[in-house]
C-alpha cells in the first residue's frame, strides 16, 4: 500500500510528518539492501532514470546513480556545463528533449532557485530536486534526518545546531523545514552576514556564538563555506572565521558529550571544521554518505511505484 | 473632420474642474469638446451628430500613462506602437509616454522623430516619446535636451536604469532646468541589492532568492531629491515602492524642491506573496513589496503625496520569462488592466474616484505638459467611458498586447472600460 501522495520531490516544504516518516522508514529498509552482498533489486526494472546536473557534483550525482542502479533502473547521467550556454534556455530545452525520450524520473540539480519546480511543470515524469540554487536540497535533509534518527532513535525534541553559511545554503533551508516538521529544536549559529533576512521567523533560535549555540546540542551540523565568500566579502578571513566559527575540540565541548557531528560535504578542513573532529569519534559524516544512497533509493522507489496509483499532488 | 458626438446621461468625473455630476458630453467636428457637464444636458446636438445614451456609465478624461515600454525599434516581437496603442485603447489609455529603452536607444533627434512618425502612422492613441537622459542610457554623457525637446521628447529618463554618478546627475539637472525639461528617474542603488530579484525579507529567504532591501531605493532617491533641490530642476521619481520614499518626497517638497512622483499600479494592487512558487510574471522592478508597504502606498496615493499611477507596461516574451526566477527579465504588461486594477482601490473605499482619475490622467498631463487630462470645453475629446460596476475576468486569450506577461491572468475585476475615444473618434468599444 503506497501512501505517499506526491508525484515529485521538489522540496521538504509541502511534506507532512507522515510523508517524512514514510520515506525514512523505507530508507531504513534500503540500508539493509546496500549492506547485503547482492545489492541489486528489480524494483524499478525497466524504468529509466536521468540525472540532469547543470552544476557539477560528484558526490550527489554518484549517490543518485548508485541508488537507481541498486533498484534495477537504467540510469543515464547528463552533465550540462553552465558556462558556455545561456542557463535558462538550456534548462527548458534540455528538459523537453529528455522528456521526449520517456524517462520515468528526472533528477535535477541547477544553480537557480526554483529550477526543479519549473522543470516539473514541463515534463511528464517525476522530478527529484537534487539542489536548486539556494532554495532546497530535500534528499540531503532526509539523509541527515535518517542519520540522526538511527543514532538517537528519534527526531522530536532533540536540539540541532546548524552552523555556518546559512545564507547561501539550500541544505540549511531543507533541514530547518524538515527538523521543524518533525518536532526538533533547531538553532542556527553564524556571523550575521551569513544569515538570511528574517531568519528569526524561520522557526529557529539564532546564535552568533558557538559556545552558546552548541550548549547541550544533540547534533552539530556544520555547513560548507564557499571559498569565494571567505576573503572579505562576507567574513574578513579564513583565520578569523575558523577562530570564531570553525568546529574544534574546544567548541564541541559545549555540546552534549554524545553529540553527533555532521557535515554535508565536501568539507573545507581547517575552515569550518578541524580534521581531528571530522575524523573523530563523534563524527557521522561517513554514515551520512551511506544514508544518502538509502534515502535516494527510498525516494525514487516511492515516487515511481506510486505513479500509477491514487491521487497525487 | 470627425463626426460630431453626443454622449448623454452619463456621470462625468473631471478632476481638472473638480466636477462630478450627471450630464452630457458634446464633441464637435474638430474632435474637441464643446461642452461636458450637467449644463450640456439640454443643449442641442450639432448637425449629423452621433447621439448615444450612456445611462449608468461614467466618463473620465482619457487616461495618461507616463511609463510604457514598447519594444519598437528592436523588439517588435514583443510589442509595436500599433499593438501597444490597441492595448492602450482597450484600457482607456488615450495618451502614453514611450520609454527610450529600445534598440537603438532613443537618444537622438532622428530617433525621437522616428517614434513620433511611427506612432502617428500606426498608433490609435496619442504617443509621446521620452528621450534618454544620457547617451545610450550609459549614465555618462548627457543628450541634447534642447533639440530633443523641440523634436517632441516630453521628458528625460534613464529608463530602467538609475544614474549612479552624482556629478553627471547634477550637471544634467542643471542644464535641463533651462529648457524646462522634466527629469524622470527610477532609483536603485548600484551595489546594495544589486543582485536582488525580489523584496528582501522572509519570503525571499525561504525561496532562496537574493533580496532587494528598501534602502536600495531610498538612498539614491534621497540623493536625487537633494540634487533636485540644489539645481531647482523639475524632478519626477518614476516609480516608488516603499513608504519611506513617499516620506522623502514629502520632506523634499517642504524644502521647496520641485519634485513629483509616481507608482506602478502593480505596487498598489499586488504584494510579494503573489510571487508564490517562482511566478516570473510577478518579477518586477521595483519589486513587489510587503502587504504593509502596499497599504501605506495606497494611503500615500490617496493623500496626494504620490502624484500619479503608471502601468509600467513592459512586454516580455517566453524567451525572457520562461526561465528560473532569478534569470527571468523584470516587467509586466499593464495598459489593458490599469483602470480596472485601479478601480479596486475605489471600490475598496481606499482612494476616491476623483483622486484616482486625477492620478491617471489630469496630474500626469500637467507634470509632463501634455494636451490631455481634461474634459473642459475646448479640450481634445480624449475620453474613457467606464462601467464602474461591471464584473469581468481577464483571460489570456482576450489580451490584445502582443506579449501576454500579465500578473492579472484570471484575475477578477469590478469595472471596465467600455468605450474609448481619441479626438472624438471611437477607438475601442466593449
Amino acid at each position: 500500500m503506497i501512501t505517499f501522495p506526491h508525484r515529485h520531490l521538489l522540496g521538504i516544504k509541502g511534506l507532512t510528518e507522515q510523508d517524512i516518516t514514510y520515506l525514512l522508514d523505507r530508507a531504513d529498509e534500503a540500508v539493509q539492501i546496500s549492506r547485503q552482498r547482492e545489492k541489486k533489486t528489480s524494483t524499478l526494472r525497466g524504468l529509466t532514470q536521468i540525472n540532469l546536473f547543470f552544476e557539477a557534483s560528484t558526490r550527489t550525482q554518484s549517490s543518485f546513480e548508485l541508488a537507481g542502479k541498486r533498484l534495477g533502473a537504467d540510469v543515464m547521467n547528463m552533465s550540462v556545463g553552465n558556462s558556455s550556454v545561456k542557463k535558462g534556455e538550456t534548462l527548458i530545452d534540455t528538459a523537453m528533449t529528455l522528456n521526449a525520450m520517456h524517462p520515468d524520473v528526472l533528477v535535477v540539480r541547477h544553480s537557480s532557485a526554483g529550477a526543479a519546480a519549473l522543470l516539473a511543470q514541463k515534463v511528464s515524469c517525476s522530478v527529484v530536486n537534487a539542489g536548486d540554487g539556494q532554495h532546497e536540497h530535500p534528499t540531503q535533509a532526509l539523509l541527515d534526518a535518517l542519520t540522526i534518527r538511527r543514532a538517537k532513535g528519534k527526531l522530536s525534541r532533540i536540539i540541532v545546531a546548524i552552523c555556518g553559511d546559512v545564507l547561501h545554503s539550500r541544505v540549511a533551508r531543507s533541514n530547518i523545514l524538515l527538523l521543524n516538521q518533525m518536532g526538533a529544536r533547531v538553532r542556527v549559529v553564524a556571523p550575521a552576514t551569513l544569515l538570511p533576512s528574517g531568519i528569526a521567523d524561520m522557526g529557529v533560535e539564532v546564535y552568533h556564538s558557538m559556545a552558546e549555540g552548541l550548549k547541550d546540542a544533540d547534533v552539530v551540523m556544520m555547513l560548507r563555506l564557499q571559498r569565494e565568500r571567505m576573503a572579505g566579502a562576507f567574513v574578513p578571513s579564513v583565520r578569523e572565521y575558523f577562530h570564531y566559527y570553525g568546529l574544534d575540540a574546544e567548541k564541541l565541548k559545549a555540546a552534549k558529550e554524545d553529540a553527533l557531528v555532521m557535515h554535508p560535504g565536501p568539507m573545507n578542513r581547517g575552515v569550518e571544521i578541524a580534521s581531528e573532529i571530522a575524523d573523530g569519534p563523534q563524527s557521522v559524516i561517513e554514515q551520512q554518505v551511506e544514508m544518502g544512497v538509502a534515502v535516494r533509493m527510498a525516494v525514487m522507489e516511492t515516487l515511481l511505484l506510486s505513479q500509477n496509483q491514487g491521487p497525487r499532488l | 473632420m470627425t463626426r460630431p458626438l453626443v454622449l448623454k446621461n452619463l456621470r462625468i468625473v473631471d478632476p481638472s474642474r473638480n466636477l462630478d455630476e450627471v450630464g452630457t458630453i458634446i464633441v464637435g467636428h474638430d474632435g474637441r469638446i464643446l461642452a461636458a457637464g450637467a449644463d450640456a444636458q439640454n443643449q442641442g446636438a450639432p448637425d449629423g451628430a452621433f447621439v448615444k445614451d450612456c445611462t449608468g456609465l461614467t466618463a473620465v478624461p482619457g487616461l495618461v500613462d507616463a511609463r510604457v515600454f514598447v519594444g519598437e525599434p528592436g523588439s517588435e516581437h514583443r510589442e509595436t506602437f500599433e499593438s501597444a496603442s490597441r492595448a492602450a485603447a482597450v484600457g482607456g489609455v488615450t495618451t502614453f509616454i514611450a520609454m527610450p529603452d529600445t534598440d537603438p536607444v532613443i537618444d537622438d533627434i532622428a530617433l525621437v522623430e522616428f517614434v513620433k512618425k511611427t506612432a502617428r502612422d500606426k498608433a490609435v492613441v496619442n504617443v509621446h516619446p521620452a528621450a534618454a537622459l544620457t547617451k545610450g542610457l550609459a549614465g555618462e554623457e548627457m543628450t541634447e535636451f534642447g533639440l530633443l525637446r523641440e523634436a517632441g521628447a516630453v521628458c528625460f529618463t534613464n529608463g530602467r536604469r538609475s544614474i549612479h554618478d552624482t556629478l553627471v546627475l547634477r550637471r544634467a539637472m542643471t542644464y535641463a532646468r533651462e529648457f524646462g525639461a522634466v527629469i524622470s528617474l527610477e532609483t536603485r542603488d548600484k551595489y546594495l541589492g544589486a543582485n536582488g530579484v525580489m523584496h528582501e525579507g522572509l519570503l525571499a529567504s525561504w525561496l532562496g532568492l537574493a533580496g532587494i532591501p528598501r534602502e536600495s531605493e531610498i538612498i539614491p532617491l534621497e540623493r536625487d531629491l537633494r540634487i533636485a533641490g540644489l539645481t531647482k530642476a523639475a524632478y519626477h521619481a518614476a516609480q516608488i515602492s516603499v513608504p519611506e520614499s513617499a516620506e522623502a518626497i514629502r520632506t523634499a517638497r517642504e524644502r521647496g524642491a520641485n519634485v513629483t512622483c509616481g507608482i506602478s499600479i502593480n505596487n498598489l494592487a499586488l504584494n510579494e506573496n503573489d510571487i508564490g512558487e517562482y511566478r516570473t510574471f510577478f518579477k518586477l522592478s521595483p519589486p513587489l513589496r510587503s502587504e504593509d508597504d502596499r497599504v501605506a502606498m495606497v494611503e500615500a496615493l490617496a493623500d496626494g503625496t504620490i502624484d500619479i499611477v503608471v502601468s509600467s507596461h513592459d512586454p516580455q516574451d517566453v524567451d525572457t520569462k520562461r526561465l528560473p526566477f532569478a534569470d527571468a527579465a523584470d516587467g509586466a504588461i499593464g495598459l489593458e488592466t490599469l483602470a480596472a486594477a485601479a478601480l479596486r482601490l475605489h471600490h475598496g473605499g481606499q482612494v476616491p474616484l476623483m483622486r484616482l482619475i486625477d492620478a491617471m490622467s489630469t496630474r500626469p498631463a500637467a507634470i509632463f505638459g501634455l494636451d490631455a487630462g481634461t474634459l473642459k470645453p475646448g479640450a481634445k475629446a480624449d475620453i474613457a467611458v467606464l462601467d464602474l460596476d461591471e464584473p469581468w475576468v481577464l483571460y489570456k486569450e482576450a489580451i490584445v498586447s502582443r506579449s501576454k506577461n500579465t500578473p492579472f491572468e484570471n484575475a477578477r475585476f469590478t469595472g471596465r472600460v467600455v468605450q474609448t475615444y481619441v479626438a472624438g473618434k471611437l477607438v475601442h468599444s466593449a
